[in-house]
């Protein structure tokens, strides 16, 4: 920022496009910064001055037991994300540009639906009187499982919520290997799954390692769907969070583990940007 | 006789209603360097790439050593093939792609290893095992392209425009490179351009594609000197192509639409009346009275006006119009000095300078 600025010092006429940017930094900093900078605030004063609120999350075994469920819960719905989205984006990759263009249509699809009603439809879909719960106990599963209010609903419908991201991730890397690499691989005698696991797979690492590090961060803060579909017991930082200031009005607390959250969101992103560079993450 | 090492015979390929290839057969023998030149478009990728085995023909069929190539996988032919963009692994170093092929036979990683340093010394990039291939030239990335395809003993080499991104200097060197490297190894080649003078200088044979078919196979004198249609006269070099009349067939007379009356050294294979189209190389035009050992007799001469004059250096092409026609005349080192555009010059040319091109 200081470098931009310097540089337009010098030359008046390059100040100008960054004056277009202007709203929307005014609106950051009003609705963004402000907020956060009082969030930050009132992590240390409230209700006395001091990092009591830190030193509590750190002395009660429930507050790290909630952070590391969190990112158990993560780093599983990431896992899953890849693991479906890798065969549906290899199939977009390889398919004519029409069928591509028409899975894109449908993996897009569950973006235009409504992020609550996609929720609900899971409530319904994993609820004791949902139709899953019904052909389990018709297969002899007596009495069926609870599917709604655990660890595996809330997963479930957050790995259906973030798929787009990873096929995306994906799809825009792989479309981008060379054809031509793999017909090499095959002339020099890799049979089709050497070509995959020699050739292909490392040339997509990539897109793995964007999409599961989005959706990992995305997760760590997810806060409707863990809420309203998971189990009560096995809460994730944000929900707790939210219990905090409904229930208790305890925002000193709530806003200390905010900041970890953010602080934890931010050495992933460190980490990524250390090792990869940030300016891939979005494809 | 002994079967051919690679034996191509009536390949056709249709895209739909599209006809990629229309019969294509041809032979090549142990260790012989052959060339496909033809325009963009004409098939010459297309055969390439069923013999690899990536595309099925619609009919005909390839063998190597007397062996049916049909129902083998691309990755059990032991084709080595470079491609036109080199298709390096980016994610492998040099050596790593080297190593490549011989880690997909099994061969022990030591032993790989021996081979691919060869490999890296015969192209002469010995210090550079360690590099990425983002990290090398298009010549370098080029030459291990070229060790890749070589390192596991092909049965054939196949080599498509493999130097159409390159510049000319470093195009002319990895010519010279690559049939050295063909040379030393006795690989046999199929090497594919739409570069005429590459072709001329690297083949032992040319095969000149023309819409899905080979027109001719020969040596480059061959198809240079006697092209056996008039689209491999223009495709190979610069020509002068005079339609004409056979007039009498055993004196070898022809009487051609703008010059007149010519004289072909020996007689022609075609009756009194067929037509015919006569070739002339415009280095073999020279002018009257400067032609040491060329007869000054008729009728192997014409007058022309000069129109335009392109200098070369070591040459100069001229331009002029006789009879209603242009010819093309090139003119060695000092003997167009002085020669401009209206010039009226008498020209002629040796009776073994025509060659006839049966009308098809
Ligand atoms: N996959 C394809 N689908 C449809 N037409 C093709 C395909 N590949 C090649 N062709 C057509 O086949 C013809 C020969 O192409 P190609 O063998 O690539 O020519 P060259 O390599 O001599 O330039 C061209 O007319 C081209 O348009
Ligand atoms: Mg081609």
């Amino acid at each position: 920022m200081l470098s931009v600025l310097n540089r337009g010092a010098a030359a008046p006429g390059a100040l100008k496009p960054w004056l277009l940017l202007l709203p929307l930094v005014l609106f950051l900093c009003a609705f963004f910064l402000v907020p956060l900078g009082q969030v930050a605030l009132m992590s240390v004063t409230e209700p006395e001055f001091g990092l009591g609120n830190y030193a509590h999350l750190t002395s009660d075994s429930l507050y790290l037991q909630v952070f590391i469920n969190t990112f158990l819960t993560a780093l599983g719905v990431a896992l899953c994300c890849l693991l479906l989205g890798y065969p549906l984006a290899y199939l977009m990759a390889q398919s004519s540009p029409r069928v591509a263009a028409l899975l894109m249509l449908l993996v897009t699809m569950s973006f235009w639906t409504s992020f609550l009603v996609r929720t609900y439809a899971w409530m319904v879909l994993l609820g004791n009187n949902g139709p899953i719960t019904a052909a389990l106990a018709f297969l002899g599963w007596n009495p069926p499982p609870h599917l709604l209010f655990t660890r595996l609903s809330s997963t479930l419908a957050m790995v259906h919520i973030l798929i787009p991201y990873m096929v995306m991730s994906l799809y825009s890397v792989m479309k981008r290997i060379d054809p031509a690499l793999l017909r090499a691989a095959e002339s020099l005698g890799a049979r089709p799954w050497s070509v995959f696991r020699q050739v292909y797979l490392p040339l997509s690492a990539p897109g793995m390692v964007n999409g599961a590090t989005l959706v990992f961060m995305i997760c760590l803060g997810f806060y409707v769907t863990p809420v309203l579909l998971g189990s009560p017991q096995e809460q994730m930082v944000a929900g707790l969070i939210g219990t905090q200031i409904e229930e208790f009005l305890d925002f000193g607390q709530a806003s200390a583990m905010a900041m970890v959250l953010l602080a934890s969101t931010m050495i992933v992103l460190t980490v990524y940007h250390r090792r990869f560079g940030l300016d891939r993450l979005w494809g | 006789m002994r079967d051919p090492y690679l034996q191509v015979s009536g390949l056709t390929k249709s895209y739909g209603s599209v006809q990629a290839l229309g019969g294509v057969s041809l032979d090549v023998e142990k260790g012989e360097f052959v060339t496909f030149l033809g325009p963009s478009g004409s098939g010459k990728t297309t055969t390439l790439m069923i013999i690899a085995g990536f595309e099925n023909a619609t009919s005909g069929s390839v063998r190597v050593g007397g062996r049916s190539l049909s129902n083998i996988p691309p990755h059990a032919r032991n084709i080595g093939i470079v491609f036109q963009n080199y298709a390096l692994f980016p994610h492998k170093t040099a050596l790593q792609n080297i190593m490549f092929p011989l880690d997909m036979r099994g061969v022990p990683a030591a032993e790989a290893e021996r081979k691919a340093r060869a490999m890296l010394d015969l192209v002469g990039l010995s210090g550079y095992g360690d590099r990425w291939p983002k990290d090398m030239s298009g010549g370098q990335q080029q030459r291990i392209a070229l060790a890749r395809a070589l390192v596991f003993e092909p049965s054939l080499l196949l080599l498509d425009e493999p130097l159409g991104a390159l510049d000319k200097n470093l195009r002319e060197q990895m010519q010279i490179e690559i049939k050295r490297i063909q040379k030393s190894l006795g690989v046999t080649t199929i090497f594919v351009t739409h570069d005429q003078s590459e072709a001329m200088t690297m083949s032992d044979r040319i095969a000149v594609f023309e819409k899905g078919r080979i027109d001719q196979i020969g040596t480059p004198q061959e198809v240079y000197r006697t092209p056996s249609t008039p689209f491999v006269a223009r495709f190979i070099g610069d020509s002068n192509l005079l339609p004409g009349t056979v007039l009498d067939p055993d004196q070898g007379l022809v009487r051609t639409e703008h010059l007149g009356l010519m004289r072909l050294p020996s007689r022609l294979a075609a009756a009194a009346g067929a037509p015919v189209t006569l070739m002339l190389r415009p280095e073999s035009i020279h002018l009257a009275g400067l032609a040491a050992g060329v007869s000054e007799d008729a009728p192997n001469r014409a007058d022309i006006s000069v129109h335009t004059v392109v200098p070369y250096g070591d040459s100069t092409l001229l331009i002029g119009r006789a009879g209603g026609a242009d010819l093309r005349i090139r003119l060695r080192g000092p003997e167009a000095d002085g020669i401009g555009s209206g010039a009226a010059l008498s020209v002629l040319w040796p009776a073994s300078a025509i060659h006839a091109i049966p009308a098809v």
